[in-house]
């Protein structure tokens, strides 16, 4: 069986997460309510929110629970596994689960909780974590609260929500704020969560095989018709931002690297396992498509902290270009020093 | 490589579909109780019967001889006789009950997140752990119950005011079992290791080396060994002497294929033998002098997820996570 088959019989698992007040509660009513024909399982941390009479509401604790396997940061949700195991037993009643943390929850152990147990990570697929960020308010949470962030750096798809809160150059500089943190998360604009609940469910973010292309999702590429009405004086290859403005994240960024020559795998896997063992409780997301030196398949590798996952995912096409990218979005990491790590695992 | 057959007694084998993920299995006087993800119990045997006990899935399941009783996502508790009798004993609202023991004398203690509940003949209690109850187990003697959480156990008199003792063990504790004699106190963890501690001074026992945590243990008929699943084989830890297991290697038997591990483990009440089920569905009989093995059931790809023997050891009952159950006459 391919692992794309294997992974396809896991029911998916979506983690919705966001600061206090941003509209979690009103994008959960809205995926329970609305009639999309599927049927989901929902792992809240307040049960008297859920306005809907549902029997797979399910009502959690958010116990946070350290492995004592040696990695200070493989804290897994110990509720979650005691949770979904009990969800499990009537599987086929529902199509996915979706866990809602707190406002001030880490979205890691949840994410954690699905790569290291060996019994909900069999049946389970973490899909992708979907935060909710109040448009008005994402800017001062990001400057107080150290989870705002969090959030928003795991994220894989962010809702800018109550964008009728804000004016049109609000919710631009909110929104290069959040790219300053996370270049890679799909944005949604939304007033009341109004968004399509298929573009937010079974995104496979996490799924080895749906690692397709790592580009940052740069703001100007919208802006690009618009620019060349007003900028006729951009020469080719030097390419102006159209005078936006670029925030940089004191704390925590993304670095994104590429290398156009093959790599050694016994060269870049050692690294990559002593990157995360050393900086893995800096490094919030990673993500990689790596080219091998006499290898005619793409390897693919992701990681959350301290755990990674990595595969062969398929050939290269004659026409891709074989280079390998790495990202990874942070904390306080030495954008130097990796990049240097990198390049120096060339074959 | 020259495949040696395995003496079988699957012609014997008497197989139905439940519709469920068995649960747990229980014997009711002579008749196997199967409790199910989809709320039913199925009893077959000498009796047969069908019933719905809960709206949702079962979550755990005891049995006294006989009823079954079954614990639900729906907060309810609810015991079952042969004939397809219920009685609720318990109903909490919309919270889950996911543990649940049988004690001396009647005794039901049961939990619900953080809560402990114990009912006695005389006593309706509860108490509050600092995180969500992993594992329930009275002791054999006295009125005594353990409850597994996160980061040790806690041994609770609910007769008298004392202050409930706790051990202490960094990580999460689930399952929570005391030695037949009442000497030790053991626990499967998250990881995949089992925990233990000599009640008399508290000393630790680890047990680990297993590759995947260990859902089922249960004492031999003598008493002397704890048989654990977890591993590709069964692991037995010797506990005849008065250190337990420690400083000492566990015994190993009936290795199932390279990618199957065993999950369930149920010893025979009277004799030196016990059942095993693998991941891959089969089931071996293993007697513990010598090691030999029979085949009970042909492997079907779902993993056995319920063992029980009648209290004759005369019947074996079987269930898989996809349903089927089974029932074999020794």
């Amino acid at each position: 069986m391919s692992q794309a088959a294997k992974t396809s019989e896991k029911i998916p698992v979506t983690v919705l997460t966001g600061y206090l007040g941003a509209g979690k509660t009103t994008l959960l009513n809205r995926i329970l309510s609305e009639p999309h024909g599927r049927k989901y399982a929902v792992i809240v941390n307040e049960f008297g929110e859920i306005g809907i009479d549902n029997d797979l509401v399910v009502g959690a604790d958010e116990e946070v629970f350290e492995m004592n396997n040696g990695c200070i940061c493989c804290t897994v949700r110990g509720d979650l596994i005691r949770i979904i195991e009990g969800l499990l037993k009537r599987k086929g009643q529902f199509d996915g689960i979706l866990v809602e943390t707190t406002g001030l929850a880490d979205p890691a152990p949840v994410a954690q909780t699905f790569f290291m147990d060996e019994n909900v990570g069999a049946k389970t697929a973490l899909d992708a974590v979907v935060t909710v960020a109040d448009a008005k308010w994402l800017k001062d949470r990001l400057k107080d609260a150290p989870e705002a962030k969090n959030q928003v750096g795991f994220a894989d798809i962010i809702l800018l929500n109550k964008t009728d809160l804000v004016s049109a150059e609000e919710l631009k500089d909110v929104e290069l704020r959040i790219r300053a943190i996370n270049p890679y998360a799909k944005i949604h604009r939304t007033k009341r969560c109004d968004v399509e609940i298929e573009s937010l469910l079974g995104q496979g973010a996490f799924d080895l095989q749906r690692i397709l292309e790592i580009e940052p999702a740069f703001l100007e590429k919208e802006d690009h018709g618009h620019d060349h009405d007003h900028h006729h004086e951009h020469g080719e290859g030097h390419h102006h931002h159209g005078g936006l403005k670029h925030y940089h994240d004191e704390e925590m960024q993304s670095i994104s690297l590429k290398a156009g020559k093959p790599l050694d795998p016994d060269k870049f896997l050692p690294w990559v396992q002593e990157l995360s063992a050393h900086e893995g409780p800096k490094i919030l997301r990673l993500k990689g498509i790596l080219s091998f030196k006499d290898d005619p398949q793409r390897f693919v590798i992701q990681g959350v902290h301290m755990v990674l996952d990595g595969d062969h995912q398929r050939d290269w096409k004659p026409d891709e270009e074989r280079v390998s990218r790495l990202v990874l979005i942070g904390r306080d990491l030495d954008a130097a020093k990796i990049e240097q790590g990198f390049l120096a695992c060339a074959a | 490589m020259v495949s040696v057959e395995r003496p079988s007694l699957t012609e014997k084998l008497v197989s139905f579909e439940t519709g469920g993920e068995i649960v747990a299995v229980h014997f009711v006087r002579e008749s196997a109780a199967f409790a199910t993800g989809e709320g039913e119990i199925a009893v077959a045997g000498d009796s047969e019967a069908r019933v719905r006990a809960h709206r949702g899935a079962i979550l755990a399941a005891a049995g006294d001889g006989e009823r079954i009783f079954t614990a639900g996502d729906d907060g309810r508790i609810v015991a079952v006789d042969i004939e397809g009798g219920q009685e609720t004993l318990a109903d909490i609202g919309n919270k889950w009950i996911d543990q649940l023991a049988l004690g001396p004398d009647g005794a039901l203690a049961w939990s619900a997140g953080k809560t402990a509940f114990v009912r006695g003949k005389k006593v309706e209690r509860s108490l509050a752990v600092a995180s969500t109850v992993g594992g329930l187990a009275f002791a054999p003697k006295g009125f005594r119950l353990a409850v597994a959480h996160y980061n040790g156990a806690t041994l609770w008199f609910p007769h008298t005011d004392a202050k409930p003792e706790t051990l202490e063990w960094k990580g999460s504790h689930l399952g929570a079992q005391f030695s037949p004699d009442g000497r030790f106190l053991v626990t499967t963890m998250q990881e995949p290791a089992l925990h233990g501690w000599r009640l008399a001074d508290g000393q630790h026992m680890r047990m680990s080396g297993y590759p995947s945590r260990v859902r089922s243990m249960a004492f031999t008929a003598d008493e002397k060994w704890l048989a654990t699943a977890g591993a590709q084989e069964i692991i037995l830890w010797p506990f005849a002497t008065r250190d337990g297991p420690m400083g000492k290697q566990p015994l190993m038997f009936a290795p199932g294929p390279a990618d199957a591990k065993v999950t369930a483990v149920a010893c025979h009440p009277k004799q030196a033998m016990l059942a095993a089920g693998y991941s891959d569905g089969m089931v071996l009989l293993v007697r513990l002098a010598d090691g030999a093995e029979v085949l009970a059931r042909r492997p079907d790809g779902s993993p056995v997820t319920a063992l029980a023997w009648r209290g004759d050891g005369g019947l074996l009952a079987m269930g898989t996570e996809d349903g089927r159950a089974a029932l074999l006459a020794i």
